[in-house]
């Protein structure tokens, strides 16, 4: 029996103007996730979109699992796809629809005949259907104001098709519907959570880390990949940009009050990550910051790095959370083991005893006035190493 | 390179490598098929059952081949307990123990066992009093590291031994000799142990192999179950290559008692030389094993100080390699500062790191002190 996966229009999120463009952005992103699964048919008509195998070792099971993460689908159905026969149709639904329904009470058939040319008439569809069902599995009672799931048996152009039930999708909008930003990582819980909530609103990202060896080591590099990747599931492809950050952090160390260390480290972050992020296209940088969640991501210390980028906007989409509410986005995308892990990272060596919570822009600027950081900047950007992440890992 | 890191593993012996070869390649018959081909593997790990056995002054049919240290802990351990289970429900043993036997340890505290671990005292070593008063007739089980992993603190295997006696108590005493085994000269006999556990890949073999020494008469449970192999404590098809290994590398090496008197000489002229370093605190006690040497930097942190090292191609190690990433049980036990915990480093020799290695060091540590920040306390 041959499988197949439907995306109704009613459960692409995108509706009115720009639908179309979306549906063929879409398209592109289902061909592009299920590419080296094997060769696939993908069909857009009858308001529907069709994603049907054509080679038998077609790996179906991770074709759903990917599928569930393409945003931009609400929700979507496996469905069993048969020949356009009654008897067919008899022999194979019970079976097919057992897994679902071993788990519920009740139950409704819903039939839809659009190609007319089928003998029968939905209600008798239906009829036949649920009494297959019945017989079956003689435990069930039919529901057909408040059913526990509904199967659904559809005669369309091409084939019969039985499903029960829809899987929920990622939702969100199609990843570069929006176009495209830059995420500031560190190997933390938050970012690769900040950044799989842009990817979700329909941005293709691009990723800077800031290394500074040897005070974070290879393994410190290697988690931000890794974080990447589980976020690349859903976002597709993330260009990194791993960016020497040592001089800087020293002369910081070196010349700067130790109170505004972390301040001052983040505003250097902030121009850096900014001139990258024009220079490959992105439209906005995106932090993990949360208010007040520590001593640098406080209202007053948020200003003062805020202020330094001058061209993008700074999206900041758990500024509002709490870490319990991150930690739950964290593990749903499988992050949260990776960045749990204990590996020092670009702050914990330089962090100030006593760090600034209330500094104004004035005595920031005036901590950073003692050295020319313009030079180290420069320096920075200039011997920054670029790499791509997929969801299987750094492509080569 | 200037690999200094000999506690977590060593490279491989040309013998060890050959004798592994060797088995993978001719012989890589069943050592149970009944044919020459098998009987040839199996005259392999028969050879090696003998040279290990020789070297601790065991007799071939006490020594079972295991998959590694871990396994052969967890093998005495779990298979004492579960023979003399209705003997007591007391276990002794010490806080600074190997995770291999800590963990399994904290297994049998949910199982519902009484555990009891015994803190060491500054010089990492288990006091005799405690010994004392732990051990009784309800204990089954008395298990003490030979050579602490961390520190190299030398326990005292013999003294428990002694108590265990004296008291009269039913419990057999297992040692981890993970770190000792083929530094110190270990006869069973004479530290009078009844089980006792080594690793293949800390002395120059392979990983993959380890073994644990069981006493003629003493009766433990298997853990793993099957084909019967290795006299039924321990079934699965008996890894001949690295068995082969196991014995080629104790062939090589040197005698324990004149190698330990070289290493003694080595041990305290590293450590002069690293003494020159100010910043540099030793942690390791004065009689520790010399082949474990902990430090702490002072004022840098240890992350920052082995990714350093490691730049200059010198390879060390923070603590046990095995605990990632959590601040040292151990140096906390023999009573260290956190920030001295934090700053600390386990430098740990073979037979064959030279004096010219610990200059280099030395002077690579002079060098990033002088370059890298310091951490405020």
């Amino acid at each position: 029996m041959k499988e197949i996966i439907l995306i109704k229009n009613g459960e692409l999120v995108l509706k009115g103007l720009n639908r179309s463009t979306f549906e063929s952005m879409l398209i592109k992103t289902i061909r592009r996730r299920l590419k080296d699964l094997g060769k696939i048919s993908i069909k857009n008509a009858q308001s529907t979109i069709y994603i049907e195998p054509v080679e038998d070792e077609f790996d179906f099971e991770e074709a759903i699992d990917r599928v569930s993460k393409i945003f931009g689908i609400a929700a979507f159905s496996r469905c069993a796809a048969l020949n356009k026969d009654m008897d067919e149709i008899l022999s194979v639904v019970a079976d097919y629809v057992k897994p679902a329904l071993s788990k519920v009470k009740t139950f409704k058939v819903i039939a839809k005949r659009s190609d007319k040319s089928f003998p029968f008439t939905s209600p008798e569809i239906s009829a036949q259907v649920g009494g297959a069902i019945l017989s079956a599995m003689p435990y069930l009672k039919v529901d057909v104001k408040n059913p526990d799931i509904v199967v659904s048996v559809e005669i369309r152009d091409y084939a019969a098709y039985i499903h029960a039930g829809q899987i929920h999708g990622a939702g969100g909008l199609p990843v570069g519907s929006s176009g495209k930003a830059t995420i500031l990582i560190s190997g933390g819980i938050d970012s690769p959570v900040a950044a799989y909530l842009m990817a979700k609103r329909g941005l293709t990202l691009n990723a800077v880390h800031f290394a500074s060896p040897p005070y974070t080591g290879p393994l410190a590099e290697k988690k931000v990949k890794t974080l990447l990747e589980k976020v690349a599931a859903y976002s597709g492809d993330i260009r990194l940009a791993l960016v020497p950050f040592t001089e800087i952090q020293e002369a910081i160390a070196e010349n700067c009050k130790e109170e505004y260390f972390t301040l001052i480290m983040r505003r250097m972050m902030m121009r850096i990550s900014e001139k990258l992020a024009v220079a490959s296209g992105s439209k906005a940088l995106i932090t993990g910051e949360s208010l007040g969640q520590v001593a640098s991501q406080t209202l007053p210390a948020i200003g003062v790095t805020d202020i330094v980028t001058k061209e993008l906007p700074v999206l900041r989409p758990l500024i509002g959370m709490d870490k319990e509410d991150i930690i739950i986005i964290s593990r749903k995308i499988d992050a949260f083991e990776t960045s749990i892990l204990p590996y020092e990272d670009c702050c914990t060596v330089f962090t100030p005893k006593h760090p600034r919570t209330r500094p104004t822009i004035e005595d920031c600027q005036e901590a950073e006035s003692v050295f020319d950081f313009e030079p180290l900047i420069e320096k920075a950007i200039n011997e920054t190493l670029y790499t791509r992440i997929t969801r299987d890992g750094e492509a080569v | 390179m200037i690999y200094l890191d000999n506690s977590a593993t060593t490279k491989p012996c040309k013998t060890a490598v050959e004798a592994i070869n060797n088995a993978l390649c001719e012989n890589w018959g069943n050592p149970s098929s009944t044919y020459s081909h098998g009987i040839s593997a199996l005259e392999i790990i028969e050879d090696s059952r003998k040279t290990v056995a020789n070297f601790i002054g065991a007799k071939p049919d006490e020594i079972f081949f295991t998959g590694s240290g871990t396994e052969a802990n967890n093998l005495a351990i779990f298979g004492c307990v579960n023979a003399l289970k209705k003997k007591g429900k007391k276990i002794v043993s010490t806080a600074i123990e190997h995770p291999s036997v800590l963990e399994a340890l904290k297994k049998l505290k949910d199982d519902g066992y009484e555990i009891v671990l015994l803190s060491p005292n500054e010089n990492g070593q288990i006091k005799e009093e405690d010994l004392r008063k732990e051990i009784d007739g309800n204990t089954i089980l008395v298990s003490i590291m030979l050579v602490n992993n961390e520190i190299g603190s030398v326990e005292p295997i013999e003294m428990a031994s002694k108590i265990i006696k004296e008291k009269n108590s039913p419990a057999l005493l297992h040692c981890d000799a993970v770190q000792g085994f083929g530094k110190l000269p270990i006869k069973v006999s004479n530290l009078g142990v009844d089980l006792m556990s080594a690793s293949g890949h800390k002395i120059h073999a392979s990983k993959g192999i380890g073994f644990l020494y069981k006493k003629s008469g003493i009766n433990i449970h298997p853990v793993i179950y099957g084909g019967g192999q290795e006299k039924g404590l321990r079934s699965g098809t008996e890894a001949a290559p690295l068995i082969a290994g196991l014995g080629a590398a104790v062939k090589a090496l040197p005698d324990p008692n004149k190698q330990l008197t070289l290493q003694q000489e080595f041990y305290l002229k590293a450590k002069e030389i690293l003494s020159e370093v100010k910043a540099i605190k030793f942690n390791s006690p004065d009689n520790a094993l010399p082949y474990i040497l902990n430090i702490s930097i002072d004022g840098y942190k240890s992350e920052p100080m082995l990714n350093a090292l490691a730049l200059e191609n010198i390879y060390v190690s923070k603590g046990s390699a095995c605990a990632k990433g959590h601040r040292s049980y151990v140096l906390s036990e023999i009573g260290l500062s956190n920030d001295r915990i934090d700053s600390a480093i386990r430098i740990s020799f073979s037979r064959e790191n030279t004096l010219e290695e610990i200059e280099t060091l030395k002077n690579a540590i002079l060098k990033i002190t002088e370059k890298m920040r310091r951490f405020k306390k």
